[in-house]
């Protein structure tokens, strides 16, 4: 059976087995958690070996099969270079996020089996190909998602569950939309009918007439079909000014959670562009992005960090240093150079490892001292030292210090977006000073100084939690050292998709 | 084909036996003293009606009945099997409810039976009398279904009011029928096709008077605003599985008379699939108005509201107006939406009812607060179901309600009427705070241990459990049901 099938699929089954075990076997269902995961993170390992780095045309792993055939809907899945960074990335932190997990107690059975349907909607998303499946995929992603926030969540929990489901619901709304009109000006080649096949949308020579050059609501059709698709993904992202939704979101969701959220659904947002916006309607890209994209990222970047330095909660600060960092992705998309567009990926791919690390530490601190404001403590480095040394790592991480695997990704954006953008990359170079600020000013203010005697005999990171965190970091350092190794699986198809859309600039 | 009354009976026994069932349940009611086998007697005769239908799918040929009274055509079956199902969730749920526990059981079987009966007749006459007829047929005996809780004011004030919307909405719909009879020259729908596409008529505006007095009617029916006032009052006086039983079964038989006035008998269908709306009269303007405003009104106006059966009676409004998208749009491909769209309307709306109706037995009340922490007071199965009949009612994937919402808005968007769907679209995101509403209840909230516990027996269990399946199957899998109704969008006319 395919691969990308099965570590689709695997975590349902997981899902559905855990839910009809026996009452009290909480552990089996834990254990069964960390199965169904680990096997489509073997298999992610086995697809990062094999990969084919070269091929820059099409997708790898492709199976294509009749789903609904008087619609054309297919079951369609495969990866290219795009989605595969993020396909790894899915495998890897839903694993670890079985760990984290451990100390949930209410239902468990039914967090995990929620947790595991989270996994397969996420993994659905990026290897889809047939946008009607990327759409369900999309969907299904929410419910889990609602559960999750909205039962185990914090104090303020089921407001920030249906604000996140509402936002996103909207956006899904416009992309429903657009998906359907797509659907009825696409022409397969072959057969002559209708399809949703995203592989035939991304030719424009299968589009009809209207969706080339139309005109809706007195507006270029591929304009406003962009923008509508744009809408949907940018909610997700979160762009401003669609973010709201994302720091309530994150300050109410347990700790796994938030990590899923920050690490894996904002990417979202940005492999749907890139995936779909980029290809689809190149020249509406070309005229849309070019200045708005990447103006909207460097809003995203300046107000993201500003709104991080006013907070006194520190997974709010998080939260919001998610915003900023996110910026950076659809500010290197906007520069349609090699660099940008792989600087943006690989940035995906790097915020997705360190703010992970970011929430599973607070969630450390949260679990011990059952608060999470910045200026409650003081001083734990003393009694803490070896959460001390994963915190240096994720915030110096977070903060761009070279040699460390965000520094690349936003030297990488920052280089290619001032070939085109000189003016808005000075912004958001000067904007990493903010960053540095309020990273430096959090670690001082909770690790530094003298020590708060309240957490004099706070406990040590444990063995579980350490066990999250090392992948982690040595991925964090490893990719600081030899981003190459990212970097290569990606080049290829990004190339050729930047190759597309700049010959419309 | 055109049959006489003797010849007719041949094609008529899915009628002759809901009838039969009738008067058997009523006599029946005299002689046994264990009144459970009324309703058991009632299943099997909607059973064995609904299994005549099915029978007749396979190529029975189309043919009117009874002097061009009736019809018998693919349509026509798809319908009578949808208020089968309807009338066999419908008496399932009843002998589950413990507020039917205290009506008399023999008239209140025999008047769901009649009252199937009449939603047939409404698919299948192809006259503007007999569409009359079968009409009041249908409300009559809802009117009574309605006030059937004899000791629960609410109850009855809920049947009067229903009882004068009603007579007013039908007064209305016969005095437009009477319009189009004086401009057409006859009663029958073939008639008045045919008299309508040979010359264009005297005035096309006293066409459209008639025509849109005549919709009233039928909006009444399918409570579509602005003839929807009725809807949340009947609803929540009402016993819950007749309420379940209005929201799917009357809806989808107001559909089956819409559609056929509209188009076989008002516009005239071209070679691919495409309809023309005859004689001038501007009603897919009239119905795209409806159709908005359904939605809109429906969902805002259910926002607000504390009792969970007066919330799914503002969604049953929002739901008119979803499926009425299928007919603005004048194709083929909008009707076998409607048709696709009721289907799984059912399967969620009853399925919601049927919870609706354990957590009213449990707890005496249909308040949000009787679902406050239902999954965590020993319901966490029926609220698992009814947390997917609510995602699907509100079109998320991957259930039923989205695959229906999808073929609507994909027939619009075929149409290119984008404005139309944006307003669909937007108002499903707006029906999900509702719906959600109801799950923050079931799941979010904690219980505050006032409640009573809520558990799922095997029989109301078997009926949820089918409707949940059918709920996530048909989200998932579909192609049969858009397969019999894509067929079934085949009027005959005679």
């Amino acid at each position: 059976m395919n691969i990308l099938t099965l570590m689709t699929f695997i975590p349902v089954v997981g899902a559905i087995v855990i839910l009809c075990l026996p009452r009290d076997k909480d552990n089996w269902a834990r254990w069964g958690a960390v199965v169904t995961t680990a096997i489509p993170l073997m298999m992610a390992v086995s697809l990062f070996i094999n990969f084919d780095r070269t091929q820059d045309e099409g997708f790898q792993y492709e199976v294509i099969a009749n789903w609904i055939p008087s619609f054309n809907i297919q079951y369609h899945v495969g990866v290219d270079g795009i989605s595969i960074t993020m396909v790894l990335l899915t495998a890897l932190l839903s694993f670890l996020c079985i760990f984290a997990s451990w100390g949930i107690t209410k239902a468990v059975k039914a967090y995990f089996a929620l947790f595991l349907l989270l996994d397969a909607g996420m993994m659905g998303v990026f290897v889809s190909l047939d946008f009607f499946l990327f759409f369900v995929f999309w969907e299904v992603m929410l419910l889990p998602m609602y559960f999750l926030i909205g039962i185990w969540g914090g104090p303020r929990k089921e407001y920030a569950a249906i604000k996140f489901f509402l936002y996103t619901l909207l956006g899904s709304a416009l992309m429903l939309i657009s998906i359907l009109a797509l659907y009825f000006n696409t022409t397969d080649p072959l057969t002559m009918t209708n399809t949703f096949d995203m592989v035939m949308m991304m030719d424009q020579a299968n589009h009809s007439e209207w969706l080339r050059g139309g005109q809706i609501f007195g507006q270029s059709v591929p304009l406003v079909i962009w923008t509508a698709l744009f809408i949907g993904f940018a909610i997700k992202i979160p762009a401003f000014p669609f973010h709201t939704w994302l720091p309530d979101a994150h300050v109410e969701a347990p700790t796994a959670v938030s990590v899923i959220l920050a690490g894996v659904l904002l990417k979202m947002g940005t492999y749907g562009i890139l995936r779909i916006n980029f290809p689809m309607f190149p020249e509406a890209t070309a005229q849309l992005a070019f200045y708005f994209l990447a103006a909207v990222g460097v809003v995203n970047i300046v107000y993201g960090a500003l709104c991080a330095m006013a907070q006194t909660d520190l997974k709010k600060l998080v939260a919001y240093s998610s915003v900023s960092h996110m910026g950076y992705v659809m500010l290197g998309m906007a520069s349609f150079t090699e660099q940008g567009i792989n600087g943006a990926v690989l940035q995906m791919f790097n915020h997705g490892t360190v703010t992970a690390m970011l929430f599973l530490l607070v969630g450390v601190i949260y679990d011990r001292a059952h608060h999470r404001n910045i200026d409650g403590f003081g001083g734990l480095a003393g009694v803490m030292p070896v959460y001390t040394g994963f915190v240096a790592i994720a915030f110096f991480a977070a903060l761009g210090l070279p040699g460390l695997s965000a520094f690349i990704s936003e030297a990488l954006v920052l280089l290619g977006s001032w070939q085109q953008n000189p003016m808005l990359t000075m912004i958001a170079a000067l904007a990493v000073i903010l960053s540095a600020g309020y990273m430096l000013w959090a670690l001082q203010r909770i690790w530094l100084g003298p020590l708060n005697e309240k957490y004099a005999d706070i406990e040590e990171i444990n063995r579980r939690e350490i066990f999250t965190l090392v992948p982690l970091a040595a991925l964090v350092i490893y990719l600081g050292i030899y981003p190459t190794a990212v970097l290569d699986l990606m080049g290829a198809s990004l190339n050729s998709l930047n190759g597309v859309v700049s010959k419309f600039l | 084909m055109d049959l006489a009354p003797v010849e007719s009976l041949g094609y008529f026994v899915p009628e002759l036996i809901l009838g039969v069932a009738v008067i058997g349940t009523i006599l029946a009611d005299l002689l046994v003293r264990r009144k459970e086998v009324l309703a058991v007697a009632a299943l099997v005769a909607v059973v064995l009606s609904m299994l005549a239908s099915v029978l007749m799918l396979a190529d029975t040929p189309d043919t009117t009945l009874f002097n061009r009274m009736i019809v018998h055509d693919q349509f026509s079956l798809y319908f009578k099997i949808i208020f089968g199902l309807a009338a066999f969730a419908t008496i399932w749920m009843s002998m589950d409810s413990r507020e039917v526990d205290q009506v008399s059981q023999g008239e209140y079987y025999a008047l769901l039976l009649a009252s199937t009966l009449g939603m047939y007749f409404m698919a299948t006459s192809t006259n503007l009398l007999m569409s009359y007829l079968a009409l009041e047929f249908v409300s009559l005996t809802s009117y009574v279904l309605t006030g059937m809780l004899r000791n629960n004011r609410r109850s009855g004030e809920a049947s009067l009011k229903y009882l004068i919307y009603g007579g007013v909405a039908s007064g209305t719909m016969i005095y437009g029928m009477s319009w189009i009879f004086g401009l057409a020259g006859t009663m029958d729908y073939a008639g008045i096709n045919e008299a309508l596409t040979t010359s264009s008529p005297a005035s096309s505006l006293a066409l459209f008077i008639g025509v849109v007095l005549t919709l009233s009617g039928l909006g009444y029916k399918i409570a579509a605003v602005p003839f929807h006032m009725w809807a949340p009052d009947v609803y929540t006086g009402a016993p819950i599985p007749i309420t379940a039983f209005l929201s799917v079964g009357s809806k989808a038989a107001g559909f089956a008379l819409l559609l056929r006035f509209f188009y076989p008998a008002l516009s005239s269908l071209g070679d691919d699939g495409q309809w023309q709306a005859l004689g001038g009269a501007g009603w897919p303007q009239i119905i795209l108005v409806l159709s908005m405003l359904s939605m809109t009104i429906g969902n805002l106006a259910a926002l607000q509201q504390d009792n969970i059966k007066r919330l799914l009676a503002y969604s049953s409004v929002a739901h008119a107006g979803y499926m009425l998208m299928g007919l603005v749009v004048l194709s083929d491909e909008g009707l076998r939406s409607v048709l696709f769209y009721l289907v799984m309307y059912y399967m969620m709306n009853i399925g919601a009812f049927a919870i609706v109706m354990l957590v009213a037995n449990a707890t005496g009340r249909e308040d949000f607060d009787s679902f406050r922490g239902l999954a965590w007071r020993g319901g966490a199965l029926p609220a698992a179901a009814m947390a997917v009949f609510l995602f699907s009612l509100a079109g998320i994937p991957p259930f039923a309600g989205f695959i229906g919402k999808f073929y609507l808005f994909a027939a619009v968007i075929r149409a290119e009427m984008y404005t139309l769907a944006l307003v669909g679209a937007l108002n499903s995101v707006v029906s999900l705070y509702y719906y959600a509403r109801i799950v923050r209840a079931m799941f979010l909230d904690e219980p505050d241990g006032s409640e009573e516990t809520v558990s799922l027996d095997w029989s109301t269990g078997g009926l949820v459990a089918v409707l949940t399946v059918g709920t996530v199957v048909f989200g998932l899998y579909w192609t049969p049901v858009i397969g019999l109704a894509d067929r079934s969008v085949r009027f005959f006319l005679g």
